[in-house]
């Protein structure tokens, strides 16, 4: 290993780094399926800045569908959800909104400038290796400016193809030249979920992977209103049905120098919106609102170690989302006609230089730059254009058991627009400080604390949808300090294998928040920079892994507490009310376990009680939820296959739950998955 | 060791558990005001609630006790699955009922104006207005007939019979029409157009009551809104919401005898009116593309002066506690003005109640989104 190497393992900790450059990309499997929750969690550096990362067996053993499912085990993490496999769900980061959380996809972010959100119930987590949090931003400086440009970020790894090594007896080395992994779902509400992943190794440095899926539902499921001493009433959720299509095909290569993936993404769905459960005469007026949707993206990522004191890396995307809402009063005739399609268009592409300076010292340059295009048939439309420079330039120390990160991202927007108000351009420098110290050699017991002001822009909705016209808008502000510490212990023998305990306290501001707020009259908002929030929290996260005797355990503990009070108007009266739908106190619990060829799964969410707005008086008042959910699978040798059957149980106690006002979670369910791997 | 987990999970869920508490509901506040009335046993104040969060409710000033009862409507109808409903647009008391049409509900909740015990419900999609007169209860509505270009369909008029409470007539009107007002044998319908932006429909539909249908239109101004009649004049008020862009909004008067617009009242914005004696008291909201700011006014109309006599009713500075006016009307016997203020839409709103003299009395929360008045006579 050259110098340039060693300080790459030293520094550099993204995902990219699981695959070792020297092209040793093929393990020993049947270790890999046992070791994989370890071997995902030691390669991140979850010293320096607070990340939380759930992968491997562990991802595959809970019972979850889509990324939104597993991400609700994370701390500090609020999934707004919508209910049931179609409904909308979108993630809040220590409470400063789901417009400042970045997601990427294979190391590079996913889009949306019209509204800023990403609906994660649409990320399936067939295919998916890992996902990993990050508070602030991931503690990397060889990454491109956009992983700076979030206050929160979110990391989908999907999987990249290993494959398996015989030995034969005279020693020699036969690899496998393909992997094929059919699988099919089926469960409550109807839903089918078939699902194939056929890698292929194509020569010693180049593999491809396609991954399909289809999803169909009919998204109609029981739920039980009830009213102490009144009323007591079961009615069904309609119009929720989904049927979504899911193609990805990627390219996967690596010399001694390099390393590159190319990718292609394609979404295709159509869904019913059954919208709010509100009063109504049974049977008279359902909703048939309905959205089309189509996603397609290619991307290309490249990573080269040209001399032992300089990388570089490369990356490329092109996408294409449609979108189509309809609602039609032929057939409900109590709605409004809308027939809205939307086009957007974005091209992207950065470039990251890195310096080993020292073997102690490092720093690198990124350079992003974007365009978005926006186009829609509603009338006045202002089809927007949006250019987005990004630079990021930061360093990174480490000097004896100190580590230190530090950059700054200089933000460059402009908005060009056929008609209405263009938005101007803005020029902003915001920095990041990142600092660990481990205070003995012989203890992995680490402090750590970190800074950081990012903002977000307006999204192409605040300005250019709600009302032609609007005030030109400041971008949105977040301030973010924590401290906290990291424990570690790992043992070869013994009851406790491993244990991980790390906890962090924070305080977070949201300036200059985009709110909207009524103009002339209810029909016409505009949106203006009034919030104002302050956030205290505390995330702590307890991973532990145990033995007894031919048993193995794993036990993840998670709890949130978080204060965040609105400061927008200090002469209103709910001035300092905690702001809606963030619980004080929040927490989960996985078990999972494993022997011989069964492995089972328990996990335990609590969400506690909350204010459906800032005025916390008993009208606005939720009850806490929490649910219990079963899995059990074995694996099944045939001779030339292998077979996994699964059975999960979802919600046991059939806890009747809203995650938002009006929309009724689904009762106790049940999914059976059968997987042949071939 | 596992005996030990087991324990561990078992005890956390007991915990746990007992933090749901599922006989919670929330009922009726009581706030004690002490201002009371000979004429009126009560002043109804309808909260609109956000659209999609069921939050639409009732709350009711007790003239007899002078105190103030918030939400009354669960505590009253603990049986009526998701309580009043959805999106409230208007109330009416008429022949001991109370009607409410809530708007995103599809429906019309009918309710003793005595024991506000619900009676039945009226389905009405998208409704938007009530009117009363001759035992019969009008509603507007946005949901014409959906044939051919749904994006233009027309609304319609229901004819609700008190005796039956049935939907016995229905009659096709304008483009979404609102608020509603009757002169002697005629009812005069606003259409506003809305949701044909910017193609506003600028006229008010005439009917006549005995055949129940439209015997004429009179064309006034783009997206027409609110309305109402000066019975001793013979007079039809009708506010015009403007474009938002170049129109602003104003006030046209139309003369019943002729059924012809006799007066623009170009300088009065109205966002909404009410008219006791010689007086209409008019306030309005209008939003500065200049300033970006919601301008808010409180005029008086003096109908037989023919002439704004004021701008500003509220005569002791107390209008900056306002936020944002969302309803109004006037105790035509004390001369008391209620003005609610809906404030930013997402929090309980505040009803002030101001003197003839334009003073502050006493303000009190309400519900959310609170816009719409009705009083229950003695």
């Amino acid at each position: 290993m050259g110098r340039f190497t060693k300080i790459l393992c030293i520094i550099v900790t993204s995902v990219w780094q699981a695959v070792p450059m020297s092209g040793e990309i093929l393990t020993d499997s049947l270790s890999r399926d046992l070791d994989e929750v370890e071997v995902a969690a030691s390669r991140i550096d979850k010293v320096t800045i607070p990340a939380q990362e759930l992968g491997g067996a562990q991802l595959r053993r809970l019972s979850a569908y889509s990324v939104a499912d597993a991400l609700r085990y994370f701390s500090g993490i609020q999934i707004k959800d919508y209910g049931g496999i179609g409904g909308l769900k979108t993630v809040n980061v220590r409470s400063m909104g789901s417009e400042h959380v970045g997601v990427f996809y294979d190391g590079i972010q996913l889009g949306n400038a019209q509204n800023g959100t990403i609906d994660l119930g649409r990320y399936s987590l067939e295919n998916m290796e890992s996902v990993t949090m990050y508070n602030g931003q991931k503690s990397s400086i060889f990454q491109p400016a956009k992983a700076y440009a979030s206050a929160s970020t979110i990391y989908l790894q999907s999987r990249r193809p290993v494959f398996d090594v015989e030995y034969g007896d005279d020693f020699s080395e036969t690899v496998k030249p393909y992997n094929v992994n059919v699988g099919l779902k089926y469960g409550s509400f109807n839903t089918w979920n078939p699902s194939v992943l056929w890698e292929q190794r194509l020569g010693e440095h180049l593999s491809s992977s396609v991954s399909a899926e289809y999803v169909t539902t009919s998204g109609e499921y029981d739920f039980r209103l009830k009213r102490a001493g009144g009323y007591d009433t079961t009615m069904t959720r309609t119009n929720g049905d989904v049927r979504a299509w899911r193609v990805e095909a990627g390219l996967y290569g690596n010399t001694m120098k390099d390393i590159w993936s190319a990718k292609v993404y394609f979404y295709n769905s159509e869904r019913g919106y059954p919208g709010a459960v509100v009063r109504e005469i049974p049977g008279k007026f359902a909703n048939k609102d309905r959205q089309w949707d189509t996603d397609l993206f290619a991307q290309g990522s490249w990573q080269r170690s040209v001399t032992d004191w300089y990388s570089l890396q490369a990356q490329l995307k092109y996408a294409y989302d449609y979108l189509h809402y309809k609602s039609d009063p032929q057939l409900d005739v109590s709605t409004m006609a809308v027939d809205n399609i939307y086009r957007q268009q974005e091209a992207y592409a950065s470039a990251v230089q890195l310096f080993a300076i020292k073997p102690w010292w490092s720093a690198s340059l990124s350079t992003d730059f974007q365009m978005n295009f926006l186009d829609g048939n509603i009338s006045d439309f202002s089809k927007p254009v949006r250019y987005t420079s990004l630079v990021a330039a930061s360093t990174a120390f480490e000097w004896n058991r100190l580590k230190g990160q530090a950059s700054a991202l200089f933000t460059y927007v402009d908005d060009k627009a056929d008609k209405g108000c263009v938005e101007g351009t803005k020029n902003k420098v915001t920095p990041t400080v990142v600092i660990s110290w481990r205070p003995f050699e012989s203890t992995d017991w680490n402090l750590r604390a970190f800074y950081k002001t990012v903002f977000r822009v307006p999204t192409l909705n605040d300005i250019y949808y709600t009302i032609v016209g609007a005030k030109p808008l400041n971008p949105e502000y977040t301030t973010q300090y924590d401290i906290g510490t990291t424990w570690a212990l790992s043992r070869d023998g013994g009851l406790l294998r491993r244990i991980e305990i790390q906890a962090d306290a924070y305080y977070n501001q949201v300036d200059d928040k985009i709110v909207a707020m009524p103009a002339s009259n209810q029909f016409r908002w505009t949106m203006m920079n009034i919030g104002h929030v302050r956030i205290f929290g505390v995330d702590a996260a307890l991973q532990s892994n145990w033995r007894v005797g031919k048993i193995g355990h794993g036990l993840r503990l998670n709890y949130t507490y978080q204060s965040a009070q609105d400061r927008t108007d200090s002469s209103s009266q709910w001035y300092g009310g905690q702001i809606p739908y963030i619980p004080k106190h929040s927490g989960s619990v996985i078990y999972s376990g494993e022997w011989r060829k069964w492995s089972w799964n328990y996990s335990f969410i609590y969400t506690g009680e909350r204010y459906i707005s800032v005025a916390n008086i008993p009208e606005n008042y939720e009850q806490p939820w929490y649910t219990h959910d079963l899995s059990l699978s074995r694996l099944i040798d045939m001779r030339d296959c292998g077979m996994r059957v699964s059975l999960e149980v979802n919600n046991l106690f059939n806890q009747q739950y809203e995650v938002i006002r009006c929309y009724p979670m689904p009762g106790t369910n049940f999914k059976i998955r059968l997987e042949v791997l071939l | 060791m596992k005996n030990k987990y087991t324990i561990i999970l078992l005890a956390a869920l007991v915990v746990l558990t007992s933090c749901r508490d599922e006989n919670w509901y929330p009922g009726a506040s009581l706030t004690a005001i002490g201002d009371v009335s000979e004429t009126y046993r009560g002043l109804l104040l309808l909260n609109e609630g956000n659209m999609g969060s069921n939050k639409c409710t009732i709350d009711c000033y007790d003239y007899t006790s002078g105190t103030y009862n918030r939400n009354i409507y669960g505590d009253c109808n603990p049986d009526v699955v998701l309580a009043l409903g959805d999106g409230g647009n208007d109330i009416g008391v008429y022949g001991g009922k109370i009607y409410v049409v809530v708007n995103q509900s599809n429906l019309v909740e009918v309710m003793d104006a005595f024991t506000f015990r619900h009676i039945t419900q009226i389905s009405i999609p998208n409704g938007r207005n009530l009117a009363f007169c001759g035992g019969r209860v009008y509603v507007s509505s946005y949901a014409g007939a959906a044939y051919g270009d749904t994006e233009y369909r027309k609304g319609f008029v229901a004819e609700i019979d008190t005796a039956s409470l049935l939907v016995v007539k229905t009659c096709e009107v304008g483009y979404q029409p609102e608020e509603m007002a009757v002169y002697g044998s005629k009812l005069y319908v606003a259409n506003s157009g809305g949701y044909c932006a910017p193609d506003y429909d600028s006229t008010v539909s005439v009917i006549d009551l005995t055949t129940f249908e439209v015997e004429k239109t009179i064309d006034v101004d783009v997206n027409l809104h609110r309305m109402e009649a000066d019975y001793e004049r013979g007079l039809i008020f009708v506010s015009s919401r403007g474009d938002y862009y170049g129109i602003p909004s104003s006030v046209y008067v139309i003369d019943v005898q002729t059924d012809n617009v006799i007066m623009h009242i170009a300088d009065l914005p109205c966002a909404d009116m009410a008219l006791a004696g010689d007086s209409l008291y008019v306030y309005s909201t209008e939003f500065s593309y200049e300033t970006y700011q919601t301008v808010v006014s409180y005029a008086i109309y003096d109908i037989g002066r023919r002439e704004i006599v004021t701008r500003n009713f509220i005569t002791d500075s107390t209008e900056s506690q306002i936020i944002y006016p969302y309803g109004i009307t006037v105790n035509k016997h004390s001369g008391d003005v209620y003005i609610a203020d809906a404030k930013d839409f997402m929090t309980p709103g505040t009803l002030f109640c101001y003197s003839r003299e334009g003073k502050l009395k006493w303000s009190v929360m309400t519900g959310d989104v609170p816009g719409h008045f009705a009083f229950i006579k003695k």
